[in-house]
């Protein structure tokens, strides 16, 4: 239902961007007043979601550690996974971001004849990875739509994206791997029972979103053959801030567009925020150090004690017989001295 | 026991999860608090209640109390903040979690519990679930309203999560369902929804000084205990001191290695090592309990109990603390204590007087691993060892889940458990280490109420264990945690018979060769040493016993 409810919503907005390419007034808003509203909530609202987090203090040292913390200088310790200083931090956070380190532990449980059996399981890492890595790369790309004279590196990547020269114009790896992970992403949610039973709507949402921009781009380079001459003098426009709405360029294009405003504004408010939460992770983000140096909580609640005191005093008669030593008893009495060194 | 085999299967699960609804059964949940002990911490709402009431007896305005508890806790805590808003649902921690895999229960899946709470938090403290609050059922915003069968789901959940973290080491943000369940819990204690098994034991650690209210005169009497039975292994003379001022270490172990099997026996190792090096050492009677069941109910209640730890060490004046086998004791000395109630600066930094070893790993908190320390001490050749003593066991080693997940301390018991046995396997690596599965215990839940759960949240484990036995003949695991201590030696009675528990201060005990010792016969446990294994120098000794 989830799934059904989300992909109805993703295509009200294909429609909505088709049947606004049709008349001039819809395009003018789909061409100007949309995306700078939805470029200016994806950018409050993501710095707000990360100033909520970042201001919420980190009251304990709460590492989750993968591995030999530094102890004793004779054994090996991990210094990636269980790091005891800030490069080691670093490190972690640079695997865990780049190359999703802890998805990259994933097994896959079963049961089998009364007993469990834990299998390799690299297929969620391998597509959630390539599907991250696909789409910076895409978004990079775009680049040389927004910057004249297109710059260096984006030439690069569009050539090595474009290595195969296979068509013209020459396929793109990127566009194939994004839509197979994201194809394979959204395939697993059905598939998996436990992964069904838990998907939300936002889940589904997320992925069908991406897949129709990612469609639609296709479609546009691929077989519309969209005037890209027109797409970069527009794109030049909005970022100089003098919008010119795009004569030449077509329904499928508006739609494009649209969709990816829809992301936008949606980015803040959805988790998709993860893309800066990941960076905030006190399990992930912190040394595991607590032992060597003081970690301080801001808010260390004052909490009441039961002191040695009034313990001492509610207990003192059966320690006095047991021989225990006493804190405050008469000097004389000695019968705490029993214990020799 | 259970008088019908635990059925484990993993079935698809039905339902929609946001239907709160709990069958309360026997077997799966633990008792309320008892109102005493709820008196006895200053706790709110003490009453008679249990779980298997339909009515709870909660406060009138509990929603307002929870609501307002939640706020305050998302501004105090980053980790609940982030981890509510971040999880995307990848469901790469669902089958890492031992609950789910016993129980096939959806709910035990660790995405499914954080998200138990996480529909309230989107439903009352994001804007899309304010806005979209109960639009198509609040299908759109992922949220549910808070009513009183939710708080029982989160009393079930919460109370079905042993907060050992294993989840967290697959999730590609880290998020902590144990940070989550400990939210849950104090926000349920807040109301009045406690279990007694967390609370009696707090409660006698508060007023008392250990989880089983044993007063000083019967700690006494427990240690001089142990001390005659060390002495009628070894043929030395034993002897404990207490809360003895001036000494070098102060030795803090969990209670149960005082009263409870097979604990005990790790006991009489410290004690034979502590002896055989001269260590300058004292235990307390006030701070007879390493163990921290506040660790299970709030934060707050975590620091009340953790504080007699360096407020004896400072009136004791000693240089520096030493801990025991213990783990979630370890997780709160490794991870709070500081920060809550240092800094210690009236402490030393650590330094192992025998070996001239500097612990500066704990320069900041001044307390050190047992396990560091006797593996620094067998580093060095300090101790002689006879690992044939040890002959009779074939061990494995659970990795426990704080000292692991929490702290890693995994090399350390390893090197000891390598110099005192000679048969040492380790079990399947995605079972051990960081990835290590917990006894399904851990966090409050080892009540015998219970004991259906454990036995299905233990089945992972065990099931690694299984197959050590099989593979190599494995006839004891070993671990360094008083709750796997506890409760590991039923779980593997039912799952694997034939495999003991015992802590590696207990093997190292039997190993260690005590200068001036008379030859030994028996083990720590009184058990015969087994002729065959020990022929070359204990036949005849062995023929005599």
């Amino acid at each position: 239902m989830n799934a059904l409810y989300s992909l109805l919503a993703v295509l009200a907005m294909v429609l909505a961007g088709i049947a606004g390419g049709q008349s001039e007034p819809a395009r003018v808003a789909l061409a100007t007043f949309i995306p700078y509203a939805a470029f200016a909530t994806l950018l409050v609202g993501f710095c707000w979601r990360v100033v909520r987090w970042a201001l919420a203090p980190v009251p304990f040292h709460i590492p989750v550690t993968c591995g030999q913390q530094q102890s004793l200088p004779w054994i090996r310790s991990a210094k990636i996974d269980n790091p005891s200083t800030r490069w080691g931090v670093v490190s972690r956070m640079a695997a865990e971001i780049l190359l999703f380190r802890s998805l990259f532990r994933n097994s896959r449980a079963r049961l089998s004849g009364g007993r469990l059996i834990l299998g390799d399981s690299a297929g969620l890492w391998l597509c959630s990875l390539a599907f991250h890595w696909a789409l910076l790369l895409i978004l990079l790309r775009h680049l040389r739509l927004f910057l004249e004279p297109v710059p260096a590196f984006v030439n690069a990547l569009d050539r090595l994206d474009g290595y195969f020269q296979i068509g013209v114009p020459p396929l793109y790896l990127s566009d194939v791997i994004l839509v197979g992970a994201l194809a394979y992403l959204l395939f697993r949610r059905f598939r998996d029972p436990a992964l069904r039973y838990l998907s939300l709507f936002s889940d589904y949402f997320a992925l069908f979103l991406l897949l129709a921009i990612a469609i639609t781009g296709i479609l546009m380079r691929y077989f519309t053959r969209v005037d890209i001459l027109s797409v970069k003098q527009f794109a030049l426009s909005m970022a100089a801030f003098q919008p010119r709405a795009p004569q030449a360029l077509g329904s499928l294009f508006l739609c494009h567009l649209l969709l990816v405003c829809a992301l936008a504004t949606y980015f803040p408010f959805s988790k998709l925020m993860h893309l800066g939460g990941v960076f905030l992770s006190p399990t992930r983000n912190l040394a595991n150090n607590s032992r060597s140096r003081r970690h301080i909580n801001p808010w260390n609640a004052p909490v009441t004690t039961h002191p040695y005191a009034e313990w001492e005093e509610e207990f003192r008669d059966r320690m006095q017989t047991a021989g225990i030593p006493l804190e405050t008893e008469n000097e004389t009495e000695d019968a705490g001295h029993a214990r020799t060194n | 026991m259970p008088d019908t085999l635990v059925q484990i299967e993993l079935k698809p699960p039905q339902g929609d999860w946001r239907d709160p609804h709990v069958e309360f059964r026997k077997g799966s949940i633990c008792y309320s608090a008892a109102p005493k002990n709820l008196t006895a911490l200053g706790l709110p709402n003490p009453r008679a209640w249990q779980p298997l009431d339909s009515d709870w007896k909660l406060p009138p305005d509990w929603k307002r109390i929870i609501l307002d508890g939640m706020k305050e806790r998302l501004q105090k805590y980053r980790s609940f903040r982030l981890f509510m808003d971040i999880c995307v649902r990848c469901g790469a921690c669902a089958d890492k979690c031992h609950f789910y895999l016993g129980s096939s229960d959806p709910k035990n899946m660790p995405v499914a519990r954080a998200e138990l709470m996480r529909s309230i938090y989107r439903r009352y403290f994001t804007l899309t679930g304010r806005v979209f609050g109960s639009l198509f059922g609040g299908k759109l915003a992922g949220g549910r309203e808070l009513t009183e069968d939710v708080i029982k789901e989160w009393f079930y959940y919460f109370y079905q999560c042993t907060e050992c973290r294993r989840c967290s080491v697959f999730c590609p943000y880290g998020i902590d369902t144990a940070e989550i369940t400990m939210m849950g819990r104090e926000l349920l204690n807040l109301i009045g929804c406690n279990t007694n098994w967390v609370l009696e034991p707090a409660a006698n650690c508060f007023r008392v000084g250990n989880h089983l209210g044993i007063q000083p005169h019967g700690f006494k009497d427990s240690l001089d205990f142990a001390a005659d039975e060390a002495a009628e292994i070894t043929g030395l003379n034993f002897e404990v001191p207490i809360n003895r001022k001036g000494a070098e270490v102060l030795f803090v172990m969990p209670s149960a290695d005082y009263f409870g099997t097979p604990h005990y026996y790790t006991l009489l190792g410290y004690l034979m090592l502590f002896r055989e090096i001269g260590l300058d050492y004292t235990v307390s009677a006030y701070a007879s309990e390493g163990g921290n069941f506040g660790l299970f109910s709030s934060h707050e209640m975590t620091k009340r109990l953790n504080a007699k730890i360096y407020e004896e060490a400072k009136r004791l004046g000693v240089k520096w603390i030493l801990g025991g086998e213990c783990g979630h004791m370890w997780r709160v000395l490794h991870q709070y204590m500081d920060t809550m109630n240092g800094p210690a600066d009236f402490l030393d930094v650590p330094v192992s007087p025998i070996t001239g070893t500097v612990f500066a790993n704990a320069r900041s908190t001044k307390m050190v691993h047992i396990c560091e320390f006797t593996a620094d001490l067998i580093h060095h050749g300090k101790l002689k060892l006879d690992p044939r003593r040890n002959d009779h066991w074939i061990a494995t080693y659970h990795d426990s889940c704080n000292p692991a997940r929490a702290m890693g301390l995994l090399e350390e018991p390893r090197s000891i458990l390598r110099a005192v046995c000679r048969n040492f396997h380790e079990m399947p690596e995605n079972t051990i280490r960081e990835q290590t599965f917990c006894c399904g215990s851990g966090a409050g839940l080892g009540t015998d109420e219970n004991l259906e759960m454990r036995l299905r949240g233990g089945f992972p484990r065990a099931n690694a264990v299984k197959y050590v036995k099989q593979k190599h003949g494995v006839n004891l695991l070993t671990c360094i945690c008083a709750i796997d201590k506890a409760t590991l030696p039923t779980l593997l009675e039912y799952w694997v018979p034939g495999v003991e528990v015992a802590g590696v201060h207990e093997l190292l005990g039997n190993a260690l060769v005590m200068t001036g010792e008379k030859e030994r016969v028996v083990d720590l446990r009184g058990e015969p040493f087994p002729a065959e294994a020990y022929a070359a120098t204990t036949a005849s000794e062995a023929d005599h016993a």
